[in-house]
């Protein structure tokens, strides 16, 4: 598959690896963390943690739409669902993640409520204009990467005159939960995880640009570099890295210069800014309030957004006590770290969300990794 | 025929099933003896039983059943009609027998269109007849609009395998080879490409094919090297080599560059966010040998039209766990897990 291969290549990993093992000094150590779960998903998929140095470790980060999505939100979600004239469409991942009393969106739908898996925000508004008696909203969560196409469906809504197309607003944005983890690393008093650089976002930049990274490595001297979601692009930002902490440097570089420029996309942004405006604070699963994190309807566009229609009340529910997504999604804990990991907590049986979406960092170890925590035992 | 069964004949062009053709009554043997009888012809059926009775040769005997409820009822490469005896037959051969018989059930959807049953109805003939099974005995039934999605199919196999041969899930050993017919992922990335909300434009068509004499050429060519054999329809190779790992105690090991995937197959499964691994097939099976028989099965393999691009895959490995691992093309090693919950709409 031309485009794809070519990122994919054995004997071109094989050659990086061989260049890391050189280049990582074997009195240091290094712990970047990748952002992404995009990343996340191709460091478990690829299997690169074979192909790293002992001394070389990637901290998962928060990075991942579904992880982070607090609870009260999907609690939102699945009462506006239970409305009889609100048909919800939402993306596969969310509708196993568990809400408040073991409640999802799976379950609402199999208890009737009206929900339907799309895979675009342009299959949810042929859905308004082919069903105008039902009230059709739409379940937007994501980055800087999902927040354009639903700006657009929002304004060819009102372009179309849909006036039965609402959108209900999770989009959340990337640098303040970077500046999270920098300004505030531990997590009730647990120390956070060392960190020596950042793997930077790869779609998220494409739309944002490399330069909305700088003030990490200006302000918290953290080299970052930028790279795309191919297990090579991988392989190369962490040589990128490595040099920048052997050298003493803390820029933003661009490994993926086939997608990211310094300023990204321009006309994007453009669109986002017309339709959203920042809330001046959003919860974070994990993280708790984030000030300036979250994106909401502008006044504007007011008739499109579910929350002011039907009048939704914010609702802040608690983790279950015992999961560890919060300081996994902070790079504090492993998986392997959380009792409930792999006992109660499974893809079939999800107790936190880490474990549902496959860029959460759970159920990427579960899916592919989980084999070597048995090597490590059975060697133990 | 009396004038009074002529004036009533089906309108196969623009007619639709309505609830009398579910009632026992008349209209119910026109629409019968018209689509079912008038495709599937032969002498057991033609007796007009409610069953049918054949006489076999000694040996094992096979039997099997299976439900289809597919959406798109038809798909590049195929449709529900032939899925269904495709697919039972196969669930047949992989004990390594013979299918003989196949009955076919048919739940209805008041409203489905006459020409659309038909349609169906001589895809399974054309399928039947030229995997040589006949469909033997059958049974319609007609439910309320919204009861059912167009038309359900199940169909029942029966074949005769040698009484020597014992091919069962649980009979996969450490060292074993697991050999898989041809690409994968085909089936599904066709029922797929038909999907509303999916649409996308591809020349891949699915792979449904009857197996049983792929299945007999490597009967033939190793009978005592042939451990187990299973067609990896739902759930993909994936979920096919859990299953075998549970159920004999063992692992796998997969070298992921040696398992075929189409270049069209991999690049919609890239778009889609799929991994072909869990892509249903509906003509390919994945067969574990002894060691010593791999490549004399392989070679029987290769020397069969659907064994064209058979390949060597893996092996089977001691494992507590009962692990599916592979080796990646950039040389770690990964999980190949069960796949959670449903993330797609039903394609087999």
């Amino acid at each position: 598959m031309k485009y794809v291969d070519e990122y994919r290549d054995g004997a071109v990993a094989r050659r990086i690896a061989a260049a890391i093992a050189k280049a990582a000094d074997p009195a240091r150590s290094y712990h970047f963390m990748e952002f992404c779960g995009g990343h996340t998903h191709a460091i478990s998929r690829y299997g690169l943690e074979d192909l790293l140095p002992a001394n070389v470790r990637m901290v998962h980060g928060p990075g991942c739409p579904v992880c982070v999505l607090p609870v009260g939100r999907i609690d939102m979600a699945i009462q506006l669902a239970l409305r009889p004239e609100v048909t919800l469409c939402t993306y596969g991942d969310l509708m196993r993640v568990p809400g408040s009393h073991g409640a999802s969106l799976l379950r609402a739908k199999a208890a009737g409520a009206d929900i339907r898996m799309v895979y675009s925000t342009l299959d949810a508004l042929a859905i308004a204009a082919a069903e105008p008696e039902r009230e059709v909203v739409f379940f937007a969560i994501g980055f800087e990467t999902t927040t354009p196409p639903t700006a657009l469906a929002i304004k060819l809504a009102r372009a179309r005159g849909l006036a039965n197309f609402t959108v209900f607003c999770n989009h959340v944005l990337t640098p303040p939960a970077i500046r999270g983890i920098l300004e505030h690393p531990d997590l009730d008093g647990v120390p956070g995880p060392r960190l020596d650089g950042f793997v930077g976002p790869a779609h998220v930049s494409a739309v944002i640009g490399s330069e909305a990274f700088a003030p990490f490595a200006r302000e918290f001297e953290q080299p970052v570099v930028v790279a795309g979601f191919e297990p090579l692009d991988v392989m190369q930002a962490i040589l990128m890295l490595i040099r920048q902490v052997n050298d003493g440097r803390q820029e933003v570089e661009n490994q993926y210069i086939r997608a990211v420029t310094p300023e990204g996309n321009v006309i994007a942004k453009a669109e986002v800014a017309e339709v959203f405006e920042l809330r001046d604070s959003f919860e974070w699963r994990g993280f708790g309030a984030v000030p300036l994190s979250g994106l909401r309807l502008r006044d504007a566009y007011r008739d499109f957004d579910a929350e002011q229609r039907f009048a939704m009340a914010e609702i802040s529910a608690a983790d279950n006590p015992a999961c560890e997504c919060g300081t996994i999604l902070r790079g504090i804990k492993r998986p392997t770290d959380c009792k409930l990991f792999g006992t109660l907590c499974t893809p079939e049986t999800p107790m936190g969300s880490c474990m549902v979406s496959s860029e959460g960092a759970c159920a990427a170890h579960w899916t592919y990794g989980r084999f070597r925590d048995h090597a490590r035992r059975n060697v133990a | 025929m009396s004038s009074e069964i002529r004036r009533r004949k089906l309108d196969l062009k623009n007619g639709r099933v309505d609830l009398s053709h579910g009632a026992g009554g008349r209209a119910m043997a026109h629409l019968i003896g018209e689509i079912f009888h008038a495709a599937f012809d032969n002498p057991m059926l033609r007796a007009g039983n409610d069953q049918a009775a054949f006489d076999v040769d000694a040996g094992r005997m096979v039997m099997t059943t299976d439900g289809y409820v597919v959406s798109p009822l038809f798909f590049p490469g195929g449709d529900i009609g032939s899925l269904a005896v495709h697919g039972t037959i196969n669930d047949v051969a992989m004990a390594g027998a013979r299918p003989l018989y196949l009955s076919a059930g048919f739940i209805v959807e008041e409203g489905f269109a006459l020409a659309d049953l038909k349609r169906i109805a001589d895809s399974m003939a054309a399928a039947s007849r030229a995997a040589g099974v006949p469909i033997v005995t059958g049974d319609t039934k007609v439910v309320e609009r919204g009861k059912a999605d167009g038309v359900f199919i199940t169909t029942t196999g029966i074949g005769v395998a040698p009484r020597d041969l014992v091919l069962s899930s649980d009979q996969a050993r450490p060292g074993d080879k697991v050999l898989l017919s041809g690409f994968i992922g085909d089936h599904g990335v066709a029922v797929m490409s038909q999907r509303q909300n999916l649409a996308f434009e591809t020349t891949v068509q699915s792979d449904s094919a009857a197996l049983h004499e792929l299945v007999a050429a490597m009967v033939a060519a190793a009978p005592q090297g042939l451990r187990v054999m299973r067609d990896p329809t739902r759930g993909g190779v994936a979920a096919t080599l859990n299953e075998l790992a549970q159920q004999s105690g063992v692992g796998f090991r997969l070298d992921e560059d040696a398992v075929p995937v189409r270049p069209q197959v991999a690049a919609a499964c890239e778009l889609l966010g799929l991994d072909p691994l869990y892509v249903a097939n509906e003509g390919k099976l994945i067969a574990i040998v002894a060691p010593e028989a791999a490549g004399t099965v392989l070679a029987a393999m290769r020397g069969h039209p659907l064994g064209r691009d058979a390949a060597l895959i893996g092996e089977v490995i001691l494992d507590d766990h009962h692990f599916v691992q592979m080796i990646t093309s950039f040389g770690g090693g990964r999980i190949v897990d069960w796949l959670a919950g449903e993330q797609l709409p039903r394609i087999c």
